[in-house]
This record gives structure tokens, C-alpha cells and sequence, in this order.
């Protein structure tokens, strides 16, 4: 459902081409439904247990499975509620000429591409919705066709490619050696054989896969050049989704296939997070551009969440999809609120701003608690999910990274704080009282999505039921298979 | 059909690594040929009769990675037109089609 309804809804819009009005009606009733089915969803899922359908009545593992398990459907929620709030952002900033051009309707395919790679169950599966996703953010990287935009398309699009290629390739070797595709399946026949050398090789490969898009070091270098060209809410989306796509297929493979061979996979993945995370470090503190930094700190956010999933005990993947949910909703609010900011002070540098927090207080106080709840800093939501991922790693004794992490949380404070002083604290350095109205509109979602991460934050006891559940089907991987496969 | 594969890639590897735009889409289209002949290989390269049940032949080719390779044609050839069209948009714009002419440096923009 949750993958067909913004289908239709994307069809619906394209017939609606040129009446702009019609189409932010529809898009924006949409995404309401959206957020209301993902909440049924997860409800669903919290009291029967992971959901599965066969795709054209043929069962796992011979037919495409769909499958829903709590990790999926608090995905799919956190990606329908920022797809809201980006519709709305949207509305006043992304002109007139984009909204004409299909701009709805792709955002509809993107969340179809997102949605549908939550909740497939079937590797191949995976790979097609990948290309859904990376379609519509093609268009969406284009749509406006400025210099800028078009190189750095250009980059992203063959890099994807490649990367698609090296799927396809990974695909065709595992399905050489275990004969399905099923990522249940997947997982029984790896436990028959015991993981031998052939499978972690594979592991790895996906690792290249997925790092790809969820850009991990050393194969982030696209990731900068490319979410920086496009105008601010496209940004946001790509910042809040589509790495966090790639991570969510390392958190599923990982989990639940490549887990026996744990001394040499997982080390090799704690390693890339730690470096991926260092990486990120220090180019969020080198640059003077605000959406460079928060770019770099989408890196940074995904060092830290890898390292929890190469961990790989009960807290540090429970404190894992804290973090990927509190990531996902903060940097959208991030993203909106330094487009808010750009739009004020008309410039992207830090050094052309400054006493923005005359004219625009609210702004400002938003702006400084999405911030340290991005350095995490209780109650705000990072806390927990950083919490439990260093537990984690101290019950393992992964001390390296451990401290890696913890000076790696005191760097993004730096980081942000040097957005908040610079560009709100100080002298104003011009007039900025041109658009006010218009600002305001424009902080609404921001606002709305720093609500729903503080709740979050303030109300982790009580959705943490829903996050042991999803544990749960990650560290015993039977309870998926036997979901799946009905045995 | 291995050594196939393994030209193919070797082709493309070298065409991507060129500065020519069109070397690289071609270069691409290779790679996800070279791709698709491995989903074949990999299913297994055994005789028998078509995949729809009947009585009469004793062995069935496997239809799975059929199935996949079709998708996967769909998908590359839907990517590498995108990137055809973007290709020439670029070159209209920006008046060169030399990777190291667009490095997007700041003395670049």
C-alpha cells in the first residue's frame, strides 16, 4: 500500500501538469494519506508481527515478497512524514517554472522508490526499486537545468550507474552460488553452507553497492558536488532519504545474510565507518559554506550509524535505528532551515551573514535546537541513539571507535554552533527584512519536523517498544525467515 | 562466454576512464551488457526445453535470470537514454563534453 498509493497519485499529477494549484492540493492530500497508512502500518506490525505479501499470489521464496517488519515500517513512516514536510517547503520556495514541470509527480516516483526499497523482500526486487528512486532523483538533480545542476548530474548519474552495474554483477554471483533471491531464503541457505569465503567476498561487494549510495568513505566523493547543486528542498530530500536508503540495505544485508563471518566483514565495515565519520569531521569543519557543512554532516551521520550496525549487539543496533530515524527527520529540518537562511542573507557563506537573530528570532531558535539535537544533547533525540550505540560498542570493546564517535559528536556541535554564531549572533551585515511573510510559511515544516525529532527525543521510553521490536528481527534472523517463508 | 564478459568489461572500464562523455555512456552501456551476459552465465548455461510446463521434456532452463536480465535491459536502456539526452544538454550549456573541463572547483562555477 504504501508503495502503490503514491503511484497513483504520481499518475494522477501528471495528468495535472500545468494546473499548479490542483496539484499541490492533491500532492499534499496524498502525503497526508501516506503518513496515515504508514501509522497503520506500524501499528499492524507492532501487534501481529512482521507482515509479508506475495507479489501475483506466488509465495515465498519463488514469487517477489513484500515484506514489512518493524525496521521497514518505522522507515517508511519517518520517509512519508518528511516527504510531507518537504511538499510543504516546497510550496514557497521551489518556483513556479519546476512546479510546472513535473516537480510533483517526481517527488511522488522518489517516495515510491524509497517506500518500495524499505519493504521489498527480494534482492533483485531491491535493485528495481533502486532505479525507481534514482530515476526520479535524476530528474529532480536536472529539473531546472542550470550550469551547475547539469555537471554535477552528469557525475551522479554515471556513478549510479556503475554502481547499478556492480548490483546487477553482486546480484548474478549470489545467485551463481545459493541459487535464490530471496533475501529470506538467502539467509537459511548462507546458515546451511556456513558462509564460506565465495559469500564474504560477495558481502563485501554489496558493501561496495550500498556504500555507493550511502556514501561511505572512500566512496563518498560524488555525494558533496552533487546534493549541493540542487535548490534547497530537493536537497533536503536527497539528505534525508536517499543515503539513508543505501544504510538501510546494509543494516538488511548485513543483519540478515552476511552474519557469520562477523571477525572479518564487520571489522571491515567498523573500519570504513571510522574513517567515513573522521572524513566527514573534517569537512564539516573546513568549510564557510552552510550547506556544505551540513552535507558533510549527512557523512558523518552515516559513519556513526554504520558503526553501530558493524557492532552488531542488541544495543548498538537498537541505538542505530534511533539514529537513522532522528537523522532522517533532523537533517530535512537542517536542510529547510539553511534554505530558510540562504534565502534571508542571499548568500550561502557564512561570512556574508551574521545577526540574522534580530530580525528572525524563530528561525534562529529552531535552527539552535535542531542543532544540538544533532550533536546529541539530552533530552533532544540524538542522545539515546548515540547513547546505546556507544554501550554497544563498550560491551564489545570497540574503544577506538568509541572515542572516534564521541569527539566525532563534539565536531558537529562545533560545526553547527559556527553556523548559529556566525550567522545568527553578531552584527547584521545588511537589511534582511525583504521576505518576511514568506519565511514564515517557509518555517512552518522545518518547525513541525524539529517537533516531531524533539517528541521523539523527549519520548524515547515510549517508542522504544517499537525499536527492541525491530532488533529483535535483526538479531535473530529466524523470526524474518520463518515470517517470510511461512514455515 | 566468460572470456566474453571479461572483454566486455575490460572495455569498459578503459572507456570510462577517458574524459569524453560519450566514451563514458558507451562505456556504461558496455559494463551493464557485460552485466547482463553474467546474469546468463551465472544462471547456468544448461540445455532444455523452454521454461513452460508441459510433459514432454525431461529438464526446464532455468527462467529466473531470464526474468531478471529483461528488467535489467529495461532499466539500462531507460538510464543510458536519460544520460544520452543529459549529455547533449550538458554539452549545449556548458560548451565542452571534457570531464576535467567540468571539475566544479571554485574557480570553476
Amino acid at each position: 500500500m504504501p508503495v502503490l498509493w503514491p503511484l497513483f497519485t504520481g499518475i494522477l499529477l501528471i495528468f495535472f501538469a500545468k494546473k499548479i494549484k490542483l496539484q499541490r492540493g492533491i500532492s499534499l492530500f496524498s502525503s497526508l494519506i501516506g503518513i496515515l497508512i504508514s501509522f497503520y502500518l506500524v501499528n499492524t506490525v507492532h501487534n501481529q508481527g512482521i507482515l509479508t505479501l506475495g507479489v501475483g499470489s506466488w509465495d515465498a521464496p519463488f514469487g517477489i515478497a513484500i515484506v514489512a517488519d518493524m525496521l521497514s515500517s518505522l522507515l517508511v513512516l519517518t520517509t512519508n512524514i518528511i516527504g510531507f514536510a518537504i511538499l510543504l517547503y516546497s510550496f514557497y520556495s521551489i518556483g513556479e517554472e519546476r512546479e510546472r514541470h513535473y516537480y510533483y509527480p517526481i517527488i511522488q516516483f522518489l517516495l515510491i522508490g524509497v517506500n518500495g526499497a524499505f519493504l521489498t523482500g527480494d534482492l533483485f526486487n531491491l535493485f528495481v526499486f533502486f532505479e525507481v528512486m534514482l530515476m526520479a532523483s535524476y530528474v529532480l538533480l536536472v529539473l531546472g537545468g542550470t550550469k551547475i545542476q547539469l555537471r554535477e548530474s552528469l557525475k551522479y548519474i554515471i556513478v549510479n550507474v556503475l554502481s547499478s552495474s556492480f548490483f546487477v554483477i553482486m546480484v548474478a554471483y549470489l545467485y551463481s552460488v545459493l541459487g535464490t533471491l530471496n533475501m529470506a531464503d538467502i539467509s537459511q541457505r548462507i546458515t546451511e553452507v556456513n558462509q564460506p569465503g565465495i559469500i564474504s567476498v560477495i558481502a563485501i561487494g554489496f558493501l561496495i553497492v550500498f556504500g555507493l549510495k550511502g556514501a561511505i568513505f572512500p566512496l563518498f566523493q560524488w555525494l558533496p558536488g552533487s546534493y549541493y547543486a540542487p535548490p534547497i528542498p530537493v536537497m533536503a530530500l536527497f539528505g534525508a532519504l536517499l543515503t539513508k536508503v543505501g544504510i538501510y540495505s546494509i543494516f538488511r544485508t548485513y543483519t540478515l545474510m552476511f552474519y557469520h563471518d562477523q571477525d572479518f566483514t564487520h571489522t571491515f565495515l567498523a573500519i570504513l565507518a571510522i574513517l567515513t565519520i573522521i572524513i566527514g569531521v573534517i569537512g564539516a569543519i573546513a568549510y564557510w559554506d552552510v550547506k556544505k557543512i551540513i552535507i558533510y554532516n549527512i557523512i558523518i551521520a552515516v559513519g556513526v550509524i554504520l558503526f553501530g550496525i558493524s557492532v552488531m549487539n542488541e544495543q548498538a543496533l537498537s541505538g542505530s535505528i534511533l539514529y537513522i530515524i532522528h537523522d532522517m527527520l533532523i537533517k530535512a529540518a537542517l536542510f529547510l532551515l539553511v534554505g530558510i537562511m540562504i534565502k534571508i542573507s542571499g548568500s550561502d557563506d557564512l561570512r556574508d551573514m551574521g545577526g540574522l537573530i534580530k530580525q528572525y528570532p524563530a528561525v534562529a531558535w529552531t535552527f539552535f535546537i535542531a542543532a544540538i539535537s544533532l550533536a546529541g544533547i539530552p533530552p533532544f533525540s540524538g542522545f539515546a541513539g548515540k547513547l546505546l550505540i556507544l554501550q554497544g560498542a563498550a560491551e564489545k570493546g570497540a574503544y577506538l571507535g568509541m572515542a572516534v564517535v564521541l569527539i566525532s559528536s563534539l565536531m558537529v556541535l562545533y560545526s553547527v554552533m559556527k553556523i548559529f554564531m556566525n550567522g545568527f549572533w553578531g552584527t547584521p551585515k545588511a537589511d534582511y527584512a525583504l521576505t518576511n511573510g514568506k519565511v514564515n510559511k517557509m518555517l512552518v515544516p522545518a518547525v513541525l519536523l524539529v517537533i516531531i525529532s524533539v517528541l521523539f527525543g523527549v519520548g524515547t521510553e515510549s517508542v522504544y517498544p517499537y525499536i527492541t521490536q525491530a532488533v529483535d528481527s535483526l538479531m535473530n534472523p529466524e523470526i524474518y525467515n520463518k515470517a517470510v517463508l511461512k514455515e | 562466454m566468460a572470456i566474453v564478459i571479461g572483454i566486455l568489461f575490460m572495455c569498459a572500464t578503459y572507456l570510462m576512464l577517458s574524459k569524453s562523455i560519450l566514451r563514458i555512456i558507451i562505456g556504461t552501456g558496455l559494463l551493464s551488457h557485460g552485466s547482463h551476459l553474467l546474469i546468463l552465465t551465472m544462471g547456468g548455461l544448461k540445455g532444455g526445453s523452454v521454461p513452460l510446463l508441459s510433459d514432454e521434456a525431461a529438464s526446464y532452463v532455468d527462467p529466473l535470470p531470464q526474468a531478471l536480465i529483461l528488467t535489467a535491459i529495461v532499466i539500462s536502456f531507460g538510464v543510458t537514454s536519460f544520460l544520452l539526452v543529459l549529455a547533449y544538454r550538458t554539452y549545449q550549456e556548458l560548451g565542452t563534453d571534457d570531464m576535467e573541463e567540468m571539475r566544479g572547483t571554485e574557480t570553476n562555477e
